[in-house]
């Protein structure tokens, strides 16, 4: 089955290079070269986030909570969301638009998933510390109490999208029921991923529950890294790392298996 | 050189398997220029393809030791949105090539002026068609895989092709895949042709055409 090898280095620098090609190419397409550009890739999930702090914080008592401030866990938590979800989203349904790109036997499937990841998961990670700073700037957040904490939790949940937008991404692809079912799951994933509670609030029984659930355990060390000893975080890093690692292998796996595309034209 | 040997193609389909080219072997050599004779649906396509890279045999091996070229004058990867110079910085990026050679020649070849700086949806399809096959030829390859490729443009342009592709780069191997005899008998000296899948060699151009004629 094997065409012509190369060494690794020479394979990996090409890579490389498609990659930064695709995503050249995905931020000219997507946002033009009129207005702010390709600003909006964090300006958006900014603005969004900012939208939502709102809400929570116009609306407080309605989740009762505690007694932490409530603007830094409106911030951890929704931009954590719109992480894995935005990852997922532009990875569904992404090969059939960039089908001929495939003809450049450099360009494989999964260069067209990483460069849509990498440009998700770079615009989020802008948006949370660019509002961060906004907002510790102008006082209405205090300083987090342990930012490495906090990192480890966000490059947990990017790892996660990763693997998540992997899989999503070749799924799509295969069966378009799977498309419409991963829109509702990411509707009933939504309130589950840890954005709008702590587990410590939560029933006994019901902490067991939301432990199984991967994205609850990054944001819960987001949250500890944020507040510190102001609250008690529930969070596993030996399950947020198997998680990741199985995710990630079934979403190569899937997306190795995705090929013959052209031939379906 | 490129080397199939014993390459067969098959694709899942709702009916089945379905086998698109059966037992295939044959070795391109520097310098030679192939052609291909297929009617529609022969599987000409799909042997293009593999000979590119872009897709892998299901049985048997391909070998490639010479680089080839993507489908030439394939027109369809561009992004509508895109300028002309949006498409060539992309291809050059992918390929590793220097961009700033390449625009010079690119301008010229398409006489697009102001257009090459424009979104690809504004063009007409013989301005999209220089475009593509410009795009090839600022990429060099030991092999470039032609597919219809002067079923499009006007006289003018086919001149130009033929001299950016037969005299400046004689040396090159050539693919030409069509099912227009006249066009192979014009630029190739070894022929085939492509039947339901199955390959037959020959070496003058009426006896290819003559079994082609009877299929």
């Amino acid at each position: 089955m094997a065409t012509s090898t190369l060494p690794l280095h020479r394979s990996l620098a090409i890579q490389f290079r498609v990659i930064g090609a695709l995503l050249m190419r995905e931020v000219l397409t997507r946002y033009g070269r009129h207005n702010i550009g390709f600003l909006w890739l964090f300006i958006e999930p900014m603005i969004f986030t900012l939208g939502v702090t709102t809400l929570w914080v116009a609306t407080r008592g309605l989740y009762g909570t505690s007694n932490i401030p409530i603007i830094p866990f409106a911030v951890t938590g929704y931009s954590t969301v719109l992480m894995w979800r935005n990852s997922a989203s532009r990875c569904a349904k992404a090969i059939e638009p960039n089908l001929s790109l495939l003809y450049h036997r450099n360009v494989t499937v999964l260069d067209l998933f990483l460069a849509r990841l990498i440009l998700e998961i770079a615009g989020a990670t802008t948006a949370l510390v660019a509002l961060s700073a906004l907002l510790i700037a102008t006082g209405w957040m205090e300083l987090p109490a342990d930012v490495l904490t906090m990192v480890g939790g966000w490059l947990d949940l990017a790892w996660f999208a990763t693997g998540l937008g992997l899989i999503v991404g070749a799924l799509t692809e295969r069966s378009d029921a799977f498309e419409r079912i991963w829109h509702i799951l990411t509707y009933l994933a939504f309130p589950l991923s840890g954005a709008f509670f702590m587990v410590e609030w939560l029933p006994k029984h019901a902490q067991e529950l939301a432990l199984w659930v991967p994205m609850v355990h990054g944001v819960e060390m987001m949250r500890d890294g944020y507040y510190g000893a102001a609250v008690k975080a529930h969070y596993s890093i030996t399950y947020m790392v198997t998680v990741n690692i199985v995710m990630l292998l079934v979403g190569l796996l899937l997306v190795h298996k995705t090929k013959n595309l052209l031939g379906s034209e | 050189m490129i080397k199939l040997t014993h390459m067969s193609k098959a694709y899942q389909t709702r009916q089945g398997r379905r086998q698109v080219l059966h037992d295939i072997s044959l070795c391109i050599e520097p310098g030679q220029k192939v052609g291909i004779l297929g009617r529609n649906g022969s599987g000409k396509s799909t042997l293009i393809r593999i000979l590119g890279g872009a897709e892998q045999p299901s049985f048997g091996t391909v070998y490639r030791s010479m680089s080839v070229s993507w489908p030439l004058a394939f027109a369809g990867g561009f992004q509508g949105s895109l300028t002309g110079l949006d498409n060539l910085r992309f291809i050059c990026r992918v390929y590793g090539a220097d961009i700033d050679r390449a625009i010079p020649f690119v301008e010229e070849f398409t006489e697009l002026g102001v257009y090459f700086r424009e979104a690809v949806k504004t063009y007409s399809s013989g301005m999209r068609a220089r475009l593509a096959f410009a795009l090839s030829m600022a990429i060099e390859f030991d092999c470039y895989l032609i597919d219809e490729v002067l079923a499009v443009g006007d006289t003018r342009f086919h001149d130009k092709c033929r001299h950016e592709l037969f005299e400046k780069r004689k040396d090159r191997s050539i693919i030409l895949v069509s099912h227009i005899p006249n066009q192979i008998r014009a630029y190739c000296n070894v022929f085939y042709v492509l039947h339901e899948g199955r390959m037959e060699r020959f070496d003058d151009v009426d006896k290819a055409y003559e079994y082609y004629s009877l299929q």
